[in-house]
């Protein structure tokens, strides 16, 4: 009974490693991006094109990305013309839906909310969700901030960078270590979207308001006009997409029951030989 | 040092995790989150204060006079890309296009101390101003043009406007939808920051043009700090009012009357 922490042989000790702000800060975002991504679907294919600068080119092209449905001889096909090369996309994007009962959008109804074409509906829910996405941001910033998270786990520091190749060697022959702060990967992957992606999905997508434009002007210089700016907000969506799909991924090879734990408990199994501390559980 | 099994994809670890992901997806793949698109449906209803906080925001961080930005001659590339409706079939509108809008009055009503009735050439007769800026419409698709035109904010002042107005609500002659039971003529409204804002324009001029039809002709108005479905076209009559609920269906548009947010700055 002298030593409760003492851990049996083989596992490593039971650390608290996640906050309460850290968990429920993740969920809400988790819920967040589910519906700012298919809400903003919806919006993107009320004019499913991307132009760079600031206006659209109607009688010019400074198109970089076009989703369009066409008419052929053969029948009706989706196209993506994404930097002036041009993909058929029938079945997915431009038209989708079935041979009998073809959908003429360029995303599909299953990936936006609502599943038919609402714009005014699609903005009620994707500005609502961006202003609780935004104010778990400023919670998460500050609890962090006071906690130590981002300084233990999120800020990169040279002696991560120094680890990254071991690191991704780890990855690759799929060697997880459980430890008691974020591995070198981790901190680039956290690092790039809490003070990146995060920060560059808001202000793009304020770049769009009209009236954010006359209160912040600076903002349409930054990005290069309002309509770079919305292209930009489509291309960090795709890379906080391409986030989430690798996130899933390293869950599963990390072993989800323990990850999923330590998201909704706090509590973490942390690999064999990691020095326990006072409060590890066996 | 041996393989653990929590450290690597185990059969049983990735079917617990495969179901755990592929059950979101599902989620996405269906349509369960159609009910919003109900009007009525009180989630929608919560959903909606979004949009009063956004106004409320916006309106403390702008402040009333701010500019919206103006581009250079050079940033008009090409014409203004018309969008909704581009030729009123009314009665009245197709009457007074095929005189060339010589009969037209633009008129100043309700809460005012005194309505006013302006012709197309007493408008032209008053201070012009011109302004090149940007088109955002809800879309998300952006145009650049210059707009010539006279204040709204003076004319406001000639008909001294009551103190218990709060909105100014725009009529309009476009039929922009038909239904079974009659046209549904096009409306909006703004607060009265935006209505005397300086760049708000009873626009009769476009990119040194007269304003064709497609655009709004004769008269549309211009709100430069808000997106293209709050300038309204084909323009004939200004009510100042304090209450919005007894036009369209009471959201102060007719495209807030189908769900779209009033404010429209966003």
């Amino acid at each position: 009974m002298s030593d409760s922490t003492a851990v049996p042989a083989g596992k490593g000790p039971l650390i608290y490693r996640q906050s309460i702000f850290t968990r429920v800060t993740h969920w809400i975002w988790a819920i967040c991006l589910f519906f700012l991504l298919l809400t903003g679907l919806q919006i993107f294919n009320a004019h499913p094109a991307l132009y760079i600068g600031q206006q659209s080119g109607f009688e010019f092209d400074n198109a970089v990305l076009e989703i369009g449905a066409f008419n052929t001889p053969a029948g009706p096909v989706g196209r993506t013309t994404i930097f002036g090369q041009t993909f058929e996309t029938t079945g997915v994007l431009g038209v989708s839906g079935s041979a009998e009962r073809p959908s003429f959008v360029a995303f599909p109804a299953a990936v936006t909310i609502p599943s038919f074409r609402d714009l005014g509906t699609g903005r009620v829910i994707h500005f609502f969700f961006a202003w609780l996405f935004v104010g778990t941001m400023f919670v998460w910033f500050l609890a962090s901030f006071i906690n130590g998270h981002i300084r233990r786990d999120i800020l990169v520091r040279p002696a991560d960078l120094a680890g990254v190749p071991r690191d991704v060697v780890d990855h690759a022959t799929l060697k997880f270590k459980h430890g008691r702060s974020y591995g070198p990967l981790q901190r680039i992957a956290y690092f790039s979207v809490f003070f990146i992606l995060f920060p560059l999905i808001v202000l793009t997508g304020l770049t769009m308001s009209p009236g954010m434009n006359a209160a912040w002007p600076f903002l349409l210089d930054l990005f290069g006009g309002r309509q770079t700016a919305r292209t930009v907000h489509f291309g960090v969506m795709v890379l906080l997409v391409s986030f989430f799909v690798i996130h899933i991924v390293m869950v599963l090879a990390a072993g989800p029951l323990n990850e999923l734990r330590s998201m909704i408990t706090g509590w973490y199994r942390a690999s064999p030989g990691t020095p326990t501390i006072q409060g590890d559980k066996p | 040092m041996s393989a653990k099994s929590g450290s690597i994809i185990t059969r049983r670890n990735f079917l617990r995790g495969s179901v755990l992901a592929g059950s979101s997806l599902v989620l996405a793949g269906c349509n369960q989150f159609d009910f919003l698109g109900s009007k009525e449906n009180q989630v929608r209803h919560v959903m909606e204060q979004a949009n009063v906080l956004t106004y409320n925001v916006q309106r403390a961080l702008i402040g009333d006079q701010t500019l919206a930005r103006t581009y250079a001659e050079s940033e008009i590339r090409q014409g203004q890309r018309p969008n909704g409706s581009t030729d009123p079939t009314t009665a009245e509108y197709t009457f007074l296009k095929a005189q060339d809008f010589a009969s037209y009055k633009l008129k100043v009503i309700g809460m005012v101390e005194q309505p006013l009735e302006f012709s197309l050439a007493e408008l032209r007769n008053m201070p012009a101003q011109s302004q090149i800026t940007r088109h955002d419409c809800v879309e998300g698709w952006s145009c650049i043009a210059k707009w010539t035109g006279t204040p709204l904010g003076p004319i406001l002042d000639m008909a001294r406007v009551k103190p218990g107005a709060r909105f100014a609500v725009y009529h309009c002659f476009d039929n922009i939808q038909r239904t079974l039971s009659g046209d549904i003529l096009y409306y909006e409204s703004s607060d009265l920051v935006d209505a005397y804002h300086p760049q708000t324009l009873l626009s009769y001029g476009l990119n040194d043009q007269v304003l064709p039809v497609a655009n709004g002709a004769p008269v549309r108005l211009r709100i430069e700090r808000a997106l293209g479905y709050k300038q309204p076209k084909y323009l004939h009559t200004i009510e100042l009012v304090d209450d919005l609920s007894s036009f369209g269906k009471g959201k102060g548009g007719y495209w807030p009357d189908l769900g779209y947010d009033w404010y429209g700055g966003i």
